[in-house]
């Protein structure tokens, strides 16, 4: 596994400056909180209300990564960090969570936190740390 | 129309917001979570930029009687810390800490074509749908942080 270990946190805040704004426009047009596995899960339910909304918002999501590869190359990996065994695993694992918990990074750790709500300050809190421990133990197997 | 069309507009933003922060880079993100090893602290500001935003806007936005295209806000209201929430919590880190993506960026890498996003992408699909079918009961959508 290579990390890179840039320190680039210009284009951090930049990005994440974005991301509260986008947040804040779904707020203001939909009333919704910008949750991005949920409203993905709600583009897969045909009986959610959301499912358009969740399809509109997913499809501007995926349209803009082609745009950015386009744009901003460097945005993206040239190869696999990790492989396509663990990348499976983790996509089991996250899909399935974040379902269970109402939330990932974006509606817990953006907007949840945002509006300084008690339970996605708790599983903010709790992703972080399962997940700083999970990069933990791959690093001393040496798995990738 | 309009509506919806402002729907693909937050999720273009969010997408660039993530493409720039560095959040679609899966080295990144282990760097940024390898807080023992070299730790590479970018992200913390991607984090603390959306969330100073948020919080501001958040605060004016709710002054208004409701959203420009609904009649009512619909945000979770729920106090309760419940061992769905815990252990929904403790799962996802796990998952994000195993392949470097969380599902914002994992979907903006499957448009951008990039290495790993696909698998990454049709195994979440997987687990969701594993889990809408194993849940004990439907949960109601105010209910949810929809996250």
């Amino acid at each position: 596994m290579t990390l890179m270990h840039d320190f680039t946190p210009l284009p951090a805040l930049i990005g994440g400056l974005l991301i509260g704004l986008a947040s804040a426009l779904l707020l203001l047009t939909h009333g919704r909180i910008a949750g991005i596995s949920g409203l993905y899960a709600s583009m897969l339910d045909r009986r959610s209300s959301l499912r358009a909304l969740g399809t509109a918002f997913v499809f501007g999501l995926v349209v803009m990564g082609l745009v950015m590869s386009w744009l901003r190359p460097a945005s993206f990996p040239a190869g696999p960090v990790r492989s396509v065994g663990l990348t499976v695993a983790a996509g089991l694992i996250v899909g399935y969570g974040t379902r269970l918990g109402n939330g990932c990074t974006s509606g817990h750790g953006v907007c949840g936190v945002g509006r300084f709500s008690v339970r996605s300050i708790v599983a903010t809190l709790t992703f972080m740390l399962t997940a700083g421990l999970t990069v933990f133990v791959v690093g001393k197997m040496g798995a990738s | 129309m309009k509506a919806i069309a402002l729907g693909a507009v937050s999720g273009a933003l969010f997408g660039v917001g993530l493409s720039i922060s560095g959040m679609t880079q899966p080295a990144k993100v282990l760097g940024f979570l390898d807080v023992t090893g070299r730790w590479d602290a970018s992200l913390a500001f991607v984090m603390g930029g959306a969330v100073a935003v948020y919080a501001l806007a958040y605060r004016l936005i709710r002054r208004r009687s409701g959203p420009l295209f609904d009649a009512e806000f619909h945000v979770p209201a729920s106090k309760t810390i419940d061992p769905p929430l815990l252990v929904g919590a403790a799962l996802f880190g796990i998952g994000w800490g195993l392949g470097g993506f969380c599902p914002g960026p994992a979907l903006v890498s499957l448009g951008a074509a990039a290495p790993n996003a696909a698998w990454f992408v049709l195994a979440m699909t997987a687990g969701m749908l594993l889990q809408r079918f194993t849940a004990p009961k439907p949960k109601t959508e105010t209910e949810s942080e929809a996250g």
